[in-house]
């Protein structure tokens, strides 16, 4: 993190979250800034409640208690819908896509563009904004007309993380957006999300593949159990001490 | 350019499908039925006229298909709806009863939208109760008689009227084509039904109100057909609790064949407007041929299974 950044107001502020299922703990108490144009990794082994923690921020479970800061207003989303309408997105593990139709109706999938008095969808601009935007991502897709279902899986993944761009103002949660790809695809993720850094949005990654992490993140969050266990900046860290950090085994 | 390129890109497999199978049976026909009288005018305006009543349930029928649901009670909404118009306007001027026709086919729809969007039954076991259950009713509140419509302005407005010399059935199908071609494919609420049939958990984590789309699908489905119903009884003059009852497999078949996809995500009411004039032609056709009843349910039934499968092969399902 460079000095500029610190001396910023971050963008999403958690202060001692906790969210308990029927009296079960899923996230014990946790505190994280996220500031523009930073990557922090979540990390954790499998139930260690990162899922529950993006949850939590892109308003689908509420915190049973602390408080969510985005731009350092007290936030309490209803749903998901609210939380997008403040600019935080979220590219899904499951891609989230309609895989019969087009990648420009993906990408305007909910928020279609209308033209005239009658609101007829205004197809022209949304395959001119979704083709201008897949270009400076650098998503290679046939075409903005091309239908999800003969994308592939990294395509995919490009067109579900364009997408989030195309409508994130602040933030981008992105939980596991290379589990299902292969080596060059996930490469070519990778770097769709390391120019998103450049747009001077926030960016929280869970991801299983520690070097991954490590190529991509400024700062490593680690959780264990729903437990805080620290965060770390990852040039100063290295994959030992994460690693120990998730298992508990020093 | 654009707009070229988007019509040739629309113009799909499927789609050829549909036309084309409608051209080689129109070929077929007007050959081997020429001494027959298939050719004229009369008979093919007639095609048109009677397939009026399918061709409304078939576009209601894109709408639910398109959203991943069904609605296998569309035949029974038909019979409720002409009984309800017929019985309130033997007391009541046209409007009312136009109003009671299209309101019963609604509520059915709304009843049944209710069940599937926000009890969480799955439609095909809701719609197939409910077809039951208003056969059932239609029978019983009528003691299988017809109920007459004597009211000129409705039997000329829904039946045997015209407009610039224009039949109203084909005005009423027309309009329904375009005003549901409109809604289906250029309008937001068009899209969000495609998207909850393509991928639900994707359209609500886009904000779709999903439960209010598949309410909606249903309620189109109802209106629908209860319009089927009103059609029915200007053309027939009266409404008996059989009208719609065999519509069930022509619609279906119909709507298949017209390039939507069985489980949602994909439909076109064009195509459905197609397949229905297809099917009503084959009816047509084969009774010309001189079929005897069994023979003709044979061929149909042969006829839409090679047409349902060459359609779904094509959509690689």
């Amino acid at each position: 993190m460079t000095d500029q950044q610190s001396h910023r107001r971050p963008v999403l502020e958690l202060q001692n979250v906790h969210k308990a299922f029927a009296g079960l703990v899923a996230v014990e108490d946790f505190s994280l800034d996220l500031h523009a144009g930073e990557i922090v990794a979540l990390v954790g082994d499998n139930g260690a409640g990162k899922s529950t923690l993006v949850k939590m921020i892109s308003g689908v479970h509420a915190p049973t208690s602390g408080t969510i800061r985005l731009d350092g207003e007290d936030v309490s989303f209803a749903d998901a819908s609210v939380a997008r309408s403040r600019g935080i997105e979220v590219v899904y593990q499951d891609l989230a896509l309609a895989d019969q139709q087009p990648v420009y109706m993906n990408m305007f999938l909910g928020r279609e563009a209308v033209r005239g008095p009658l609101h007829l969808l205004d197809r022209k601009t949304m395959i001119e904004q979704t083709q201008t935007l897949v270009d400076e991502l650098d998503v290679r897709i046939p075409s903005a007309r091309a239908i999800i279902r003969d994308l592939s899986g990294g395509q995919r993944q490009g067109v579900a993380i364009a997408r989030a761009t195309r409508w994130a103002k602040k933030l981008i949660l992105l939980d596991e957006p290379t589990a299902a790809l292969g080596v060059a695809e996930t490469d070519k993720v990778e770097k769709i999300i390391t120019t998103l850094k450049e747009r001077d949005i926030a960016i929280l990654i869970i991801s299983h593949s520690l070097d991954q992490v490590f190529r991509l993140s400024d700062r490593i969050c680690v959780l264990r159990r729903g437990v805080q266990i620290g965060v770390r900046e990852t040039a100063a860290t290295d994959k030992n001490e994460i690693v120990s950090m998730i298992t508990g085994v020093s | 350019m654009e707009g070229l390129r988007s019509i040739t890109r629309k113009l799909d497999l499927q789609h050829y499908v549909v036309y084309l199978g409608f051209l080689a049976i129109f070929a077929f026909f007007a050959i081997t039925l020429s001494g027959d009288g298939f050719l004229t005018t009369r008979n093919l305006s007639n095609i048109v006229l009677q397939t009026a009543p399918a061709t409304i349930m078939a576009i209601g029928f894109v709408f639910v298909l398109s959203a991943g649901e069904i609605d296998l009670s569309f035949g029974s909404i038909t019979a409720v709806s002409a009984l309800a118009g017929a019985v309130v306007m033997q007391d009541f001027p046209m409007v009312i009863g136009i109003a009671a026709g299209l309101g019963a086919g609604l509520a059915i729809g709304f009843f049944n939208g209710l069940l599937v969007a926000y009890l969480r039954l799955p439609s095909f076991l809701v719609t197939l109760a409910t077809l039951g259950l208003f056969a059932g009713l239609a029978r019983s509140m009528t003691n299988l008689r017809s109920i007459p419509v004597i009211n000129d302005a409705f039997t000329g407005f829904f039946g045997s009227g015209a407009l610039f010399g224009i039949p109203s059935l084909i005005l009423w199908t027309l309009g329904a084509v375009i005003i549901g071609h409109l809604i289906y494919r250029e309008t937001r609420f068009g899209a969000h039904v495609i998207a909850t049939g393509d991928n639900p958990g994707a359209a609500r984590v886009s904000g779709i109100k999903v439960p209010r789309i598949r309410l909606a699908v249903l309620m189109i489905s109802g209106g629908c057909a209860g319009l089927a119903g009103l059609l029915y009884a200007g053309r027939l003059q009266a409404a008996k609790y059989t009208l719609g009852e065999s519509d069930l497999m022509t619609v279906i078949a119909a709507v298949i064949v017209g390039g939507t996809a069985l489980n949602g995500g994909k439909g076109s009411v064009v195509g459905a407007l197609v397949g229905s004039l297809l099917m009503g032609m084959l009816n047509n056709g084969l009774i010309l041929m001189g079929l005897s009843v069994s023979d003709q349910m044979i061929v149909r039934g042969l006829i839409i299974l090679i047409a349902v499968a060459i359609s779904l092969r094509d959509t690689g399902r």
